[in-house]
């Protein structure tokens, strides 16, 4: 069980530091200054609720790793994010709607995890329900701006949602936290209220619901496509090439 | 022990300065053991970059007082916007930010116009969510044509 409770606490930390890593990268590119700022601020939030849980994650685990140690210390087969948030930026429309899948899965996931019987998550859920929040009210309203807006925007939105569709079903949960459920650490499976609140946004945006049922996955357990080892590269770099810097 | 509790709340906010942490309502407990002074903090946003420089400066403000810092943050119950303390509120307005709505229960959508701290008018518009800080949200008055900040209710 405590091992279970590891794996579920690395999944999300990691869901959220590659994709804080991810906005990061929008930082200086974006297409206005206030969408810099707002990406970098939502990059910002991620990065908090990462910390958190990877400083629990070494409560967990007892073998005294702080939230460094699992950032920087890991290698690609050992990260267990959802294979959507380690997906490329793309045009800002890739990134947008990649932002609304996961943002109304996170949502809904900090909601569920209000009521763990694990104190530290639900302490942390209450928090991170708020912040993220706002995060998918911006995504959310984004995606409605592009997909009403002109022609092109339009074309770009509805080729990005149907980029992103087969990396989402690995967001709304994973298949072998059962004894999690049962023992009250985790909520109720999300995934209806998911597939209704994002066919709300879609129909606002006057966007198609991709039908396509297929879905790439293997995140969750460490089979990652090959965008994560470059990403990794990158975030890693600094603190490998000086193990045990401070500055 | 009222004594080290002031001082503790006086400590200054890095990113709001004219605001102490006693105003943002993020000191949750002083309690003095003989030397040891344990001082229990909420943080308020979990990306906040201001966390480890509000540790550092309660220390030096707890060991400016004589007593030996242990400082410790606690994320249950959440801090909240409510928790801002009548005189931060006035303090945030004097500042041109203005302060966040109620939340009531949960976060409070930004659709609603926000007054405007310099005149007063509610004819104004969301400029975007995300500011110069995580606290805050960017604004335009269309009445005296101004942009400000809020802070963000939540």
């Amino acid at each position: 069980m405590a091992a279970d409770l590891l794996t579920h606490v690395l999944r999300q930390g990691d869901r959220a530091l590659v994709l804080s890593h991810r906005l990061a990268q929008w930082i200086t590119h974006a297409p206005t200054l206030e969408e810099d700022v707002a990406l970098a601020n939502i990059s910002l939030d991620l990065l908090g609720q990462a910390r958190h849980l990877f400083t629990y994650a070494g409560e967990l685990e007892g073998e005294g790793h702080d939230e460094d140690h699992f950032a920087y210390w890991r290698d690609a087969s050992e990260f267990r994010n959802p294979l959507l948030v380690e997906q490329p930026n793309g045009d800002f429309a890739v990134t947008i709607a990649r932002q609304v899948f996961h943002d109304q899965a996170a949502v809904l996931y900090w909601e569920s995890m209000t009521d763990s019987g694990d104190p530290t998550i639900a302490a942390l859920a209450a928090r991170a329900r708020n912040e993220t929040a706002f995060h998918l009210q911006h995504s959310a309203g984004w995606l409605i701006r592009l997909g009403d807006g002109t022609d092109e925007s339009r074309r770009r939105a509805q080729a990005a949602v149907d980029a992103m569709w087969p990396f989402t079903s690995e967001l709304l949960g994973a298949d072998d936290e059962g004894a999690l459920r049962a023992d009250g650490l985790i909520g109720e499976s999300i995934e209806s209220t998911w597939q209704v609140a994002v066919a709300d946004i879609l129909l606002g945006a006057g966007l198609e619901r991709p039908t396509s049922t297929e879905q790439c996955t293997g995140g969750l357990h460490g089979a990652h496509s090959e965008h994560l080892e470059p990403l990794l590269h990158e975030m890693q770099g600094l603190a490998r090439a000086h193990p045990g810097a401070t500055w | 022990m009222t004594g080290l509790l002031d001082i503790v709340r006086s400590v200054d906010d890095p990113e709001l300065p004219h605001l102490t942490i006693g105003d943002l309502g993020m000191v949750r407990d002083v309690a003095v053991d003989g030397r040891i002074a344990r001082i229990r903090i909420t943080p308020t946003y979990t990306g906040c970059p201001a966390t480890e420089q509000i540790r550092a400066d309660v220390e030096a403000a707890v060991i400016h007082a004589g007593y030996e810092p242990v400082v410790e943050f606690e994320m249950a119950p959440p801090w909240s916007t409510d928790d801002i303390s009548p005189e931060g509120r006035a303090k945030l307005h004097a500042a041109g930010i203005a302060p966040p709505a109620p939340t009531g229960d949960g976060p409070v959508s930004l659709d609603l116009p926000m007054p405007c701290p310099q005149c007063g008018s509610r004819r104004t518009r969301l400029t975007s969510a995300f500011g110069a800080t995580a606290c805050k949200a960017l604004h335009v008055c269309d009445a005296c044509r101004q942009p400000f900040e809020s802070f963000k209710a939540i």
